[in-house]
């Protein structure tokens, strides 16, 4: 099998709310699928990525599959895009101080 | 201060690009001098405990900031971002690359793209950077970053939540 990239699975909108979904509980296919405006095939194309990623796992319960998410393998994505993520946010809050500075310094004159 | 001001942050690694999106509690044209004038740049533009350092900066189409962020202890990394288009208080575009002290760039670098606009007070900047190569855009990550943030599953879900508002 093909190992994908994380991050080629992550860029997807409709594979990270499959993600945020399952990080919630773990999800059969059918309540997956009804959470999406889009086919049945659809989503399990989509799932099926993630599962090469391994991203999310599958367990059988009596008749019926479960996935869930990959809390390790999360991480990984989590520690690049957070500290990315973080840079940007400490970044930004300086920057609102500085407007809030420069408002002020505008309402004096 | 508004609490609730937007922050939409997305890296695409399959096409080399990050997406920036953020609303500031101000009128375009405080937020746009923060920009665009190095004082102010300066300011902000060092995620601390790192600081700005401009040497010198012209700001009109095909003028420089050539600057270095420096860390707590005292180490340069010297970058040079050169304008390739402005439209004053809309647009502007540049070329960033990092450099050292002599001014001399590397190779690859990275195209930023900022974009302003405002409504009832609230000024939103939409920022997209272009890697040239997927190895700059891990060391532009990387840069700086080696002590780390302890990141956490929370953190991620939240970033996801956010992400999946926006469809």
């Amino acid at each position: 099998m093909m190992k994908r990239d994380i991050f080629q699975a992550i860029a997807d909108p409709t594979r990270r709310a499959i993600l945020v979904l399952i990080a919630a509980q773990a999800l059969t296919p059918n309540a997956l699928a009804e959470e999406f405006d889009m086919t049945r095939q659809a989503v399990s194309k989509h799932i099926k990525v993630l599962k090469e990623c391994d991203l999310i796992s599958q367990k059988q319960e009596g008749r019926e599959i479960y996935y869930q998410l990959k809390i390790e393998k999360m991480k990984e994505v989590d520690n690049w895009i957070e500290q990315f993520r973080k840079i940007w946010e400490t970044r930004f809050s300086q920057l609102d101080e500085v407007l809030l500075n420069l408002k002020k310094q505008q309402n004096e004159n | 201060m508004k609490t609730d001001l937007l922050f939409d942050f997305i890296v695409d690694k399959e096409k080399k690009t990050v997406h920036i999106k953020r609303e500031f509690d101000a009128p375009i044209d405080l937020v746009w001098d923060a920009f665009t004038r190095p004082e102010l740049l300066d300011q902000w533009t060092a995620p601390a405990p790192f600081q700005s350092k401009t040497k010198y900066m012209n700001f009109e189409p095909g003028g420089k900031r050539f600057y270095a962020m420096v860390s707590p202890d005292g180490k340069e990394g010297w970058i040079i971002q050169k304008y390739t288009s402005i439209s004053p208080k809309t647009q502007f575009k540049l070329h960033n690359a990092f450099a050292d002290k002599d001014e001399n760039p590397e190779p690859t670098g990275s195209d930023w793209d900022y974009n302003f606009s405002e409504q009832n007070g609230i000024t939103t900047v939409y920022i997209t950077i272009f890697n040239e190569s997927l190895e700059r855009m891990e060391r532009m990550i990387e840069l700086g970053f080696k002590e780390g943030f302890t990141a956490t599953l929370k953190n991620l879900e939240e970033l996801l939540k956010k992400n999946q508002n926006e469809y």
